[in-house]
């Protein structure tokens, strides 16, 4: 990319060229500010969310891994984590498995009625969260399944889902069917196919549909109030309750290792998806 | 050319085979054809012909509307197209392209259950039949189009196949490149003894690598016959028009003489001609003669010929030919092409001529 302004560049583009730059900071410094305050607070030696005078002045002593010590300490919280991490893999690897196959059956060019059945596969990414809560309160407390450890991954699969239609129907796009055709003249069937020929080359998809997947079980709050019960408190929950309740900076501690967490996962997940492009010959090196 | 077939020792046949895709027209009617064992058979027609349709039937990616498709006398209707055995190569390669050289052609022999050594040695001369035997470690992504070919061709062998199906192998790739392949595939061919279905639009292609060759055109088979009697017998306008270069003339049938007939031209010239698809006096009719065949120095033609006269339009010196335009009847766009020969003579633009042909190489078509 060249960065530098052309020679005939007017006065007009020369002043959108800086304002352009300005208007981007401007942007990332609202998306990102939040959230880096996060970090330093979470060692606030004292139980305030506010910076005290003593870590303005960067002082050692005021600040403290106290909070952590109270995350992995508490049982409350260790409950939660634990909930949290017993849910969100299930959901995704049923999210993932679901969505992979409407994906496919719906880039099937015979089947009739395509735009409403993705229309209703992709509804709960729509439709408001609360209104998708509480209809799943309702039916599911009907068969039994509100305020149960598979009530909540069945929701949280749900809102899951597409994430993973979305991402693996953009990964078929590109697809080459005559690739399925050829391993059928080659005596692979079906199923051969699929898990050789087809799941390989659509992965990347596949891996950030996951990904997306597990962080919206993982940061889900509003849902699993409705549809778990005090057994089924993930961490969001307990968050939020610590602040209705509390307003304990343990949870900025929390925080700050969830937002770890996310960028440790993007980051593999990138770097696997690159893999797998690689592999596919998709881009050179 | 001695593969002709009946029906009991056919390796493959079409039996009044019909397929349509929305219920109601017709891509394929009503194709009846016997295919030899070993040999090498084309499938050629424009796009839309019905010809890539019959290919997927044959390997079982399309299902016939009507009719029966054998394969060494079983039907194969029911069998689904990883059951069939039948080798194919697609125009786009259809390469894995996560898997390299090896691991594709390996692909085929691991479904079947095949062992390691085994496998190793099946991929090995299969690689060297193409020339491509430093190239197993290799990315589809990086060969360039005729290696993959290749490749792709290697890999429809690899599992030995008694059928190999291909569908516009060579249509990606440049001229040279096609010429050379189109002359390794054949001989692969024959020296496999593999019965191979050819698809293609080109007719050279089609001309220069079959035994026998099927003319498609609105679904049917307009004719099946070697490449030497296709060229030369036409049965209908179309092919004559299709393959090779011709020209056409049109008139009426002023008088049969039994195996030779008049026709008046258009505007009024007597000419003899075979009467191909025409019978009756008074027909109107197609007049085809390849411009190679047109002869305008007399004492090449032969005795009691009509001839017909003619001006030149345009005189292309080409090295081995001169090619002519010529207004012949009405049509400015007759084409005469004259080999160069010591003792011929060069036309010059607006100059007025004769010009005849031996009757058998001049046929009367329907119009």
């Amino acid at each position: 990319m060249d960065h530098k302004l052309p020679p005939y560049a007017t006065l007009g583009q020369r002043i959108w060229f800086y304002a352009f730059r300005v208007i981007c900071g401007l942007i990332f410094f609202f998306l990102i500010a939040p959230i880096l305050t996060i970090i330093p607070l979470s060692f606030n030696a004292e139980s305030f969310f506010t910076f005290t005078p003593g870590m303005l002045a960067l002082d050692p002593e005021a600040y403290s891994l106290r909070h952590y010590v109270d995350f992995f300490t508490n049982p409350d919280w260790q409950q939660a984590l634990r909930n949290s991490v017993m849910i969100a893999p299930v959901a995704t690897i049923l999210s993932v498995s679901l969505g992979t196959l409407a994906a496919i059956g719906l880039s099937q060019s015979h089947v009739p009625f395509k735009g409403a059945i993705m229309a209703i596969l992709i509804s709960p990414m729509i439709v408001p969260l609360i209104i998708s809560a509480a209809g799943m309160y309702f039916f599911y407390s009907r068969i039994g399944l509100q305020g149960t450890y598979w009530g909540v991954v069945l929701a949280h699969a749900a809102l899951g889902i597409p994430f993973v239609i979305i991402t693996v129907t953009a990964t078929l796009v590109g697809f080459d069917r005559s690739l399925t055709r050829a391993a059928a003249s080659l005596g692979a069937n079906p199923v051969t196919t699929f898990f050789r020929i087809q799941m390989p080359l659509i992965l990347p998809g596949v891996i950030s549909g996951g990904l997306f997947a597990f962080i919206t079980s993982f940061d889900e709050v509003v849902v699993v109030i409705f549809v778990g019960s005090a057994a089924q408190q993930t961490l969001p929950w307990q968050m939020f309750t610590g602040l209705r309740e509390q307003i304990s900076p343990t949870i900025l501690a929390v925080a700050t290792i969830l937002v770890v967490i996310s960028i440790g996962l993007l980051t593999v997940v990138e770097l696997l998806r690159r893999r797998s492009e690689r592999l596919r010959g998709m881009s050179p090196g | 050319m001695g593969l002709t077939s009946n029906a009991q020792d056919a390796f493959v046949t079409f039996d009044r085979v019909q397929k349509s895709y929305d219920g109601e027209t017709l891509v394929v009617k009503d194709l009846n054809l016997q295919i030899g064992k070993g040999e090498f058979l084309t499938m050629l027609g424009p796009s839309g012909s019905g010809k890539t349709t019959c290919l997927m039937m044959l390997a079982g990616f399309e299902t016939a509307t009507h009719g029966e498709i054998t394969l060494d006398g079983r039907p194969i209707n029911n069998i689904p197209p990883h059951k069939r055995g039948i080798g194919m190569v697609f125009q786009n390669y259809a390469l894995f392209p996560h898997m390299t050289v090896a691991e594709n052609l390996s692909f085929p022999l691991e479904v079947r259950k095949i062992g390691k050594s085994d496998r190793e040695a099946k991929i090995k001369r299969a690689l060297d039949m193409v020339q491509m035997g430093s190239f197993a470690g290799r990315r589809p992504s990086q060969l360039s189009g005729g290696q993959q070919q290749r490749i792709a061709l290697a890999r429809a062998l690899v599992f030995e196949p008694e059928l190999v199906l291909m569908d516009e192998p060579l249509g990606a790739l440049d001229k040279q490149l096609r010429e050379t392949l189109q002359f390794e595939i054949t001989n692969l061919a024959h020296e496999l003894g593999i019965t191979v279905v050819y698809v293609t639009h080109d007719q050279t292609e089609a001309l220069t690598m079959s035994d026998r060759v099927a003319v498609f055109d609105d679904g049917r088979i307009q004719q099946l016959d070697a490449p030497d009697t296709l060229y030369e017998e036409p049965k209908n306008s179309f092919v004559a028009q299709f393959i090779g270069e011709n020209n056409t003339l049109t008139g009426v049938v002023s008088k049969m003489k039994g195996a030779t007939c008049e026709v008046r031209l258009d505007d009024g010239e007597i000419i003899d001609a075979v009467p191909v698809n025409v019978s009756q006096v008074g027909e109107r009719t197609q007049v085809s003669i390849r411009p190679e065949r047109v002869e305008y120095n007399p004492e090449r033609l032969t005795e009691g010929a009509h001839t017909i006269h003619a001006e030149v339009l345009e005189f292309i010196y080409m090295g081995d030919i001169y090619r002519t335009r010529l207004r012949v009847a009405g049509h400015d766009t007759f084409v005469m092409k004259t080999r160069n020969a010591p003792d011929q003579r060069r036309l010059t633009p607006g100059e007025k001529i004769e010009i005849g042909w031996r009757p058998q190489d001049c046929r009367a078509l329907d119009a």
